[in-house]
């Protein structure tokens, strides 16, 4: 009995060493991947003289607001650009998603097969080959350098990854909810709207967050397709940083505020999403 | 409420056939149960009534209307599922309106037949939970009472209590019976549960191979199998039948001294379908045997089952034959005994092992 048990004990204390080991490296490798945090951070409230790469690593002297009063009155307008620009983008492409893969999901029709796969094409293109054809398209139908454009755009590129989360969550609706549906007299559109709508809002959750977050961070559509009053935020910033003579400390300070609505979006909804994503199976 | 008529109704999904051409008219008022094995072709059967699936060939009539190619909602049927397929996100008022609201009916009646049925099925107190709060049998009722709001010309219901607990299942059971004799509501019921098709139908469809293998009463399929696949699926155990061999009025189970004379009403029609003498399959029920200690028949306990009220025990009546007999709880059969049975003149069945047809007794005049 007590060799069993001497011997059980010992081999959990050898997994216990090893769950340990594998810490270290990935203790090490979070502390890298903070490290250009941590420099934004402490930067972003020292003052002018204290900027420079001799001094980067250290601590600032005190805690200087000034730094974000100046980026915050630089960057107004075009944090306004972005929330105008990224809000309908990403509520007209989860719509337009949620329709597709209701769709998709339930109605066979000639060809349907080959229409999600076409779509999801979409999500493979790279961005900077179609950059040129782009730029002048929104020239020719007149939304070139302005927010609109911006939003179409992102609404274009957002419908293959709404329409794929939205078809794969559709597919786990069960069969029966459909049948039921259909034999209480309920057509297409009225399946959609009473059964499936309601039933969407861990979809309509991850979905938003994501066209938030990415039409949020874009900079090449922006930096193409907008002019300097329309910039959103991610072309302010770097225009900030190359065009006048102003220090990291304001520039540091811009990033974070630049940074700060889809940290907020994901520190406030994450669970939501996370819990989103995994909304396997619905239950009756 | 309607009759229902199959004309040579026929399911193919792609090269496999789910319903060989079947014909069926169930009355109006009617309970019939669709039984068989998984894979027979009864729920097949019944989506193609509801129109949840499209017949390959065939016509079907719903009272005097052809709804062959009408869309499931324009039948005017209701559909009982096995998994309720209640709508999860609103409350259970609102899923039995769901029906009437999408017809388009006034406020004042949707409240009124709600109410009604709700009734009817003593779930008024849980009108306003949504289904995930509820027991799986309060669920069922609540999809039973989102059918009957709607009145319609027929139920259709697909293993209704597969999913229930089975003390639930019984009670389910003789609501779902109540109901109908309440309603007298053109009712056909898929199930593989052989007791339940029993307990409820009016006449049992059993179905195997996707082909309809008997329809009769339940009296009738119980006790006249039309086939030797019926007899073995209906009852539990089922018929007992012993590949026997036939000759001049007497069946004897080859091997064995064992000899059964035939009774009365037998010999023609035996003579007929054998053309003489031949094989045959001696088949009776556990409690059609009767144990004697002059009984014809012999053989030795294999093992003894306790049931509760009675006990079935395993004969060996030769060498590849195991037959059950229901006896007497109280009298103990140790392994090994020997017994000595009779079979009860009016309860033994034959059957042409060629065709596995039953053969059936001339009608006594």
């Amino acid at each position: 009995m007590s060799t069993t048990s001497s011997s059980l004990s010992s081999s959990q204390g050898r997994r216990f060493q090893r769950r340990y080991l594998l810490l270290i490296p990935l203790i090490l490798m979070t502390i890298f991947y903070l490290i250009p945090l941590y420099v934004m951070l402490v930067t972003g409230f020292k003052s002018f003289e204290e900027v420079s790469l001799q001094t980067m690593w250290n601590l600032p002297s005190g805690i200087h607001f000034d730094n974000y009063i100046e980026a915050f009155e630089k960057l107004k307008p075009h944090l306004w650009n972005s929330l105008i620009m990224v809000i309908p983008a990403a509520i007209i492409s989860s719509i337009i998603g949620s329709i597709n893969g209701f769709v998709l999901a339930r109605w066979r029709f000639p060809g349907s097969k080959l229409v999600l796969p076409l779509l999801l094409f979409g999500m493979f293109i790279p961005y900077q080959s179609v950059i040129i054809p782009l730029a002048v398209f929104m020239k020719n139908i007149g939304l070139a350098g302005s927010i609109p454009g911006l939003v179409l755009v992102h609404v274009i590129y957002g419908i293959p990854i709404t329409t794929l989360t939205f078809y794969g969550y559709y597919m786990t609706v069960p069969k029966e909810l459909v049948e039921a549906a259909k034999i209480d007299g309920a057509g297409l559109l009225g399946t959609y709207w009473n059964i499936f709508i309601p039933v969407s809002a861990p979809a309509f959750v991850v979905v938003l967050i994501w066209q938030f977050t990415s039409a949020w961070n874009d900079f090449l559509f922006a930096v193409i397709l907008t002019g300097n009053k329309s910039w959103p935020v991610t072309v302010a910033l770097q225009n900030m940083a190359g065009s006048q003579i102003i220090a990291g400390n304001v520039q540091m300070a811009g990033s974070l505020l630049a940074a700060l609505p889809t940290l907020l979006v994901y520190i406030f909804l994450g669970r939501y999403f996370l819990r989103g994503l995994m909304a396997g199976s619905l239950k009756g | 409420m309607a009759t229902i008529k199959l004309q040579q109704v026929e399911k193919k999904f792609g090269d496999f056939q789910a319903v060989k051409p079947m014909d069926l008219t169930i009355q109006d008022g009617e309970f019939v149960v669709l039984l068989g094995p998984s894979g027979c072709g009864k729920t097949t059967t019944l989506r193609m009534i509801s129109g949840l699936e499209t017949v390959t060939t065939g016509t079907i009539m719903l009272g005097d209307r052809n709804v062959t190619w009408l869309h499931p909602s324009e039948r005017d049927v209701a559909f009982v599922f096995q998994f309720y397929a209640l709508y999860p996100h609103i409350s259970a008022r609102e899923n039995i309106s769901f029906p009437l609201r999408a017809q388009g009916e006034s406020k004042d009646v949707i409240n009124q037949r709600v109410q009604e049925v709700a009734a009817l099925l003593r779930i008024e107190h849980l009108l306003n939970q949504r289904p995930g709060n509820l027991s799986g049998g309060d669920q069922q009722r609540v999809a039973l009472a989102r059918a009957l709001v709607r009145r319609p010309e027929a139920f259709l219901m697909d293993e209704p209590l597969g999913a229930l607990d089975a003390d639930f299942r019984e009670t389910m059971r003789a609501e779902i019976k109540q109901l109908h004799i309440d309603q007298n509501a053109t009712t056909v019921y898929v199930t593989h549960d052989q007791i339940e098709a029993m307990a409820m139908g009016d006449r049992i469809v059993v179905m195997s191979e996707a082909v309809v293998q008997q329809a009769g009463s339940p009296h009738e399929v119980y006790y006249d199998p039309a086939n030797l696949f019926v007899a073995r699926f209906i009852g539990s155990p089922g018929m007992n039948l012993v590949s026997s061999v036939y000759s001049q009025g007497v069946v004897s189970i080859p091997g064995t001294e064992n000899r059964y004379s035939v009774p009365d009403g037998w010999q023609t029609p035996i003579n007929e379908t054998l053309e003489g003498e031949g094989q045959i399959v001696l088949g009776f029920r556990p409690e059609a045997a009767q144990l004697k200690t002059d009984g014809p028949l012999s053989g030795e306990v294999y093992a003894s089952e306790l049931q509760g009220a009675f006990s079935v025990l395993h004969v060996n009546v030769n060498t590849d034959d195991i037959v059950h007999i229901r006896s007497d709880r109280q009298i103990d059969y140790p392994i090994g005994t020997t017994l000595r049975f009779d079979i009860d003149p009016q309860m033994v069945r034959f059957f042409d092992p060629g065709t596995e047809a039953g053969i059936k007794r001339e009608v006594s005049q």
